[in-house]
């Protein structure tokens, strides 16, 4: 017989349950597959009513995050190789609601990027027809790091803080926030400024260094956090130095 | 029709949980430590004007003790705070960002210099 690898997987199914369980599946243990091709075989061949996100398959779209034994991953780029032959324990993101099975519900991460306007918002509006907002290399280098983000959320699942406090911005939010603060052609510092500086942003941060270690794309946001908490800080005592000054207008 | 979402309890041992939560809680405990020793030095200044008084606090078998348990918990505290500097302090040379070693390295060696100096003076 073909090798198998057992995965036990969370199973909440609200319209027949009101507690989750764990449920475990021997599928084929191919080198060259990840534990989402474990879970749509599953799908595919042995449970049509398991539910879980997924899109790209190449860890880009941010969608497949979820516990793998106990640790926040992308499953499209957690091999089975790595696990074998020990079962493998599968999970919804932890911190977060769970919806059905492996579908958490991240509606709160969604409203804290609006909340920090992780978006380019430029000194000034310009038309069309003058051209882009140039910026040179060494201007992009300052916030490229952060700008690798593909909103996973495991960070999210991985922070103590906001598990603990849920009103907590968490990484990804500042690690926008400060991407989007640290882009030579943004001029909204001042209106992400009282989110960042709040106690529920970047002071909240314990620096567990969590939110670094489960990072995919490399994109620190602990680094962020502290910056931030750096860059804070000099502007308030600019402002309470030089009051007349403008670039405390913004220190909290 | 609303769902019914499943919200699972964060558990009081959470920073059980791997090897990096228990030594963030090492981290954190060891500013006890820290924190006692800085009493300890108030203490000692407190006794600046005479040298005897000084010296017999500083010297005597319960303040040896207390410095001998918290050397190790300050030492950690240190040497995990300087390792993790690069983080918050992010400089950049042109387009190259400047090595998180250097910056770690640079805290070290200021470390060594001062602690030589003062032992210079006190020596």
């Amino acid at each position: 017989m073909d090798k198998t690898i057992t995965l036990e997987v969370f199973r909440y199914l609200p319209d027949q349950e009101n507690q989750p369980r764990f449920q475990s599946y021997a599928v084929p243990y191919r080198e060259d597959w990840v534990v989402l091709d474990a879970l749509n075989y599953i799908k595919d061949y042995l449970d049509g009513t398991l539910s879980f996100r997924w899109s790209c398959r190449m860890g880009v779209c941010g969608s497949c995050g979820m516990m793998v034994n106990g640790d926040p991953k992308l499953t499209c780029a957690a091999f089975l190789k790595d696990y074998y032959p020990n079962p493998i324990r599968v999970e919804p993101l932890t911190n977060f609601p769970v919806i059905r099975d492996l579908v958490i519900n991240f509606d709160d991460f969604l409203h804290k990027l609006k909340e920090i306007k992780a978006w380019l918002i430029p000194k000034e509006e310009k038309p069309v027809s003058t051209g882009e907002y140039l910026q040179t290399p060494a201007q992009l280098a300052q916030y490229k790091q952060y700008s690798m983000c593909i909103n996973c959320m495991l960070c999210y699942a991985a922070c103590p803080v906001y598990g603990l406090e849920p009103k907590f911005l968490g990484p990804a939010a500042i690690a926008l926030g400060q991407r989007y603060n640290l882009d030579s052609r943004d001029g909204a510092k001042d209106q992400r400024a009282d989110f960042i500086s709040s106690s529920e942003g970047i002071w909240e941060c314990t620096f567990i260094g969590e939110c670094t270690r489960v990072c995919p794309k490399h994109v620190d946001p602990a680094g962020a956090i502290q910056q931030a908490k750096v860059i804070n800080t000099q502007e308030w005592w600019l402002s309470f130095l030089m009051p007349w000054g403008k670039r405390g207008t913004h220190a909290k | 029709m609303q769902s019914k979402e499943y919200v699972r309890p964060m558990p009081a041992t959470w920073w059980l949980h791997n090897i990096h939560l228990k030594l963030f809680m090492i981290r954190e405990l060891t500013s006890l430590f820290v924190a006692g020793y800085a009493v300890f030095l108030l203490v000692l200044i407190s006794h600046g004007d005479d040298l005897k008084t000084f010296t017999d606090t500083l010297l005597c078998p319960t303040a040896i003790i207390f410095q001998l348990i918290a050397l190790p918990f300050v030492v950690f505290h240190s040497v995990t705070w300087f390792n993790l500097t690069p983080k918050a302090i992010v400089l950049f040379r042109g387009e190259e960002r400047v090595s998180p070693r250097v910056i770690a390295g640079t805290h070290y060696f200021l470390w060594a210099v001062i602690s030589l100096l003062i032992l210079i003076v006190v020596l």
